[in-house]
């Protein structure tokens, strides 16, 4: 027999009071679990419907040339050469090494048109991918079917009094207005939306793109490694990553991280608590066998290492369900959450063990003032009966 | 050279501002081999000199020695050490861990000694098989009777064979025919060179014994020897 033994045997023998020590931890390591995988899940939501933000990569024509702007985003030399960046550059953004994080690549581009005598800004789009780039867009109508239809946006409407279902002439070009934008708050209430092809064709200039909008999102690399990969591919484009996308969402997801850190910590002193008052209790129940272990030449390090060795104990076991929990908890709460599709558990071993650890740590560090205490007792009161 | 050497002990308890002196002036020597039974009334201190002697209970003032050894002048851990190599306790009701079976009570005082299981097993049941448990190694305390919980305590005294047995009122808690029996065995160790100090009120006991140490108010009151 080891001190081992005498460990495992008074926890397997007391199975009531070691139920409520292991279910005190376990509540504890299954909340920590819990708000770690669902902030990981939210993590992951994000990723998936980073389309909903807008672009954040932006790809001009590398010029030192006057600058345009166009939602206060620098447009590189536009008006001077709109030319460099071509309909031939948009499949090769999509055979970068990283090409599966890349959602929506949108091209452009822009000219400024007169219409019924007023000079309007006209933007050439591929509309299947700039509506999915711009979830916020609301359309009064539809949005256009063919090259025959436009998009206005809200201020140009009003300036030039039409609504849906108006025709009006492009370059002598006539073109039905098939919906018509609710207010953005944004350039884009003050720009002519027209297909791509029929945008290049009214312009003369063929193939033609001023810009290329790109919504990307990396989980495990930075936005930056998209950048560099679609710089190589594209040497004569100025490519630029805009933070201030994500940014906004990283940050929402940082405060609820913080908030989960404080939760855990909140619920992990209550669990230590848990650990603490019963082990205390337990030491005072167990005066008389500590006295009489003390007795029979029991150091006092032996008996601190029986009482640590029953907290490991529980403390592994308290961790490994409360894993198990966590892990099951977060698969049904996670997706109500983020509105993600559950389903799909996925172990991490570094949390599996990070969890595991923790709670052992958590049952020894509880522990260690009972421990010391029944180490420090005078056998001869903790033996009354001698 | 006597075993245990007892130089005028006193032993004072603080309460509140009273001073009681359990132990005064005690001076004792005890042999190897023999077999001691203290005696007095209750509150005589005739238990805190068990305690004292088992190295338990520091004293105020005085020396005890054993085997050469002034043990109060040990540090605590190394007084622990001293227990467990010289001492085996038979305690007042038994006191055996409620959650270890038979076999792992009596492999106690081995637990925290360098010994294999397996010789831990062999020396507990081999002094199960003497101590006349064969067979219920297997069981918890509770599943035995008074009798055999007492003896189930004295084969854990002595599974580590140590120099000096010592007992606190060991046939308090059992019925007269079961603790002759036990006073049956003591007799039969110490006939074979075990030295025992044995706490007793019962006058019946100390029949067995070889000297009689009477205490009365923490004093010396009364040296009977047989031998």
């Amino acid at each position: 027999m080891r001190l081992k033994d005498i460990s495992i045997n008074n926890l397997r023998r007391r199975k009531g009071k070691v139920f409520f020590l292991i279910l005190g931890l376990t509540i504890g390591i299954t909340t920590v679990v819990t708000l770690i995988s669902i902030t990981r899940m939210m993590n992951e939501d994000i990723a998936n419907k980073l389309d909903e933000f807008g672009a954040n990569i932006l790809i001009l024509p590398r010029s030192d040339d006057l600058s345009l702007s166009y939602g206060g985003i620098n447009m590189g030399g536009v008006a001077i050469d709109s030319q460099r960046l071509k309909d031939s550059d948009i499949p090769k953004i999509r055979e970068i090494e990283v090409r599966e994080n890349i959602s929506t690549v949108s091209p452009k581009l822009i000219g400024v048109m007169e219409i019924e005598g007023k000079k309007v800004p006209l933007m050439g789009v591929k509309f299947s991918e700039e509506v999915r780039l711009k979830k916020w867009w609301k359309v009064h109508g539809a949005f256009p079917k063919n090259r025959e239809e436009i998009l206005l946006g809200n201020e140009v409407a009003v300036r030039l009094f039409k609504s849906t279902g108006d025709t009006l002439a492009i370059n002598g070009k006539s073109v039905r207005v098939s919906g018509v934008l609710d207010e953005t708050g944004s350039q884009d209430d003050f720009v002519i939306f027209a297909d791509l092809a029929f945008v290049q064709e009214t312009m003369k200039k063929p193939g033609g793109v001023s810009l290329i909008e790109v919504s990307a999102f990396c989980n495990t690399c930075p936005i930056e490694e998209i950048v560099s990969q679609i710089s190589k591919q594209l040497p004569h484009a100025k490519v630029t990553a805009i933070k201030q996308t994500l940014q906004t969402k990283m940050e929402a997801l940082d405060h609820f991280k913080k908030f989960s850190v404080g939760i855990s910590i909140i619920v992990l002193l209550i669990g230590s608590l848990i650990v603490f008052t019963n082990m205390m209790a337990s030491v005072n129940e167990r005066k008389r066998e500590i006295g009489i272990f003390r007795a029979i030449g029991f150091r006092k390090s032996h008996v601190v290492r029986i009482i640590f060795l029953e907290a490991l104990i529980v403390g592994l076991i308290a961790g490994i369900i409360g894993y198990a929990l966590g892990l099951g908890v977060s698969q049904v709460i996670g997706p109500i959450i983020t509105g993600m599709k559950g389903g799909k558990i996925f172990i991490d071993p570094l949390l599996a063990i990070g969890a595991i650890f923790l709670s052992s740590l958590i049952g020894i560090l509880s522990s260690a003032y009972p421990a010391i205490h029944a180490s420090k007792m005078d056998p001869t009161t903790a033996l009354r009966a001698l | 050279m006597s075993l245990i050497e007892i130089k005028t002990l006193n032993k004072a308890y603080e309460s509140g501002d009273e001073r009681i002196m359990a132990l005064v002036d005690v001076d004792l020597n005890i042999e190897k081999g023999e077999f001691i039974s203290v005696m007095g009334p209750s509150g005589s201190g005739k238990s805190t000199l068990l305690t004292i002697l088992g190295g338990l209970n520091h004293p105020t003032g005085g020396d005890v020695v054993v085997d050469d050894i002034p043990i109060y002048k040990l540090s605590l851990e190394k007084l622990a050490d001293f227990r467990r190599e010289y001492l085996g306790f038979i305690f007042q009701s038994f006191q055996l861990i409620p959650y270890l079976t038979v076999i792992e009570n009596v492999m106690l005082p081995l637990s925290i000694t360098e010994r294999t299981n397996r010789e831990q097993v062999k020396m507990a049941e081999e002094i199960l098989e003497r101590i006349g448990l064969r067979g219920k190694g297997r069981r918890l305390p509770d599943q035995l009777s008074g009798g055999e919980q007492e003896r189930v305590a004295i084969a854990r005294a002595l599974v580590n064979s140590p120099p000096i047995l010592m007992a606190d009122e060991p046939t308090g808690n059992l019925d007269s025919k079961t603790g002759k029996e036990i006073m049956d065995l003591f007799k039969s160790l110490n006939e074979e060179g075990q030295t025992i100090v044995m706490v007793t009120h019962n006058p019946e006991n100390t029949a067995f014994s070889t000297r009689t140490i009477f205490l009365q108010d923490g004093r010396v009151n009364g040296n009977d020897s047989k031998k």
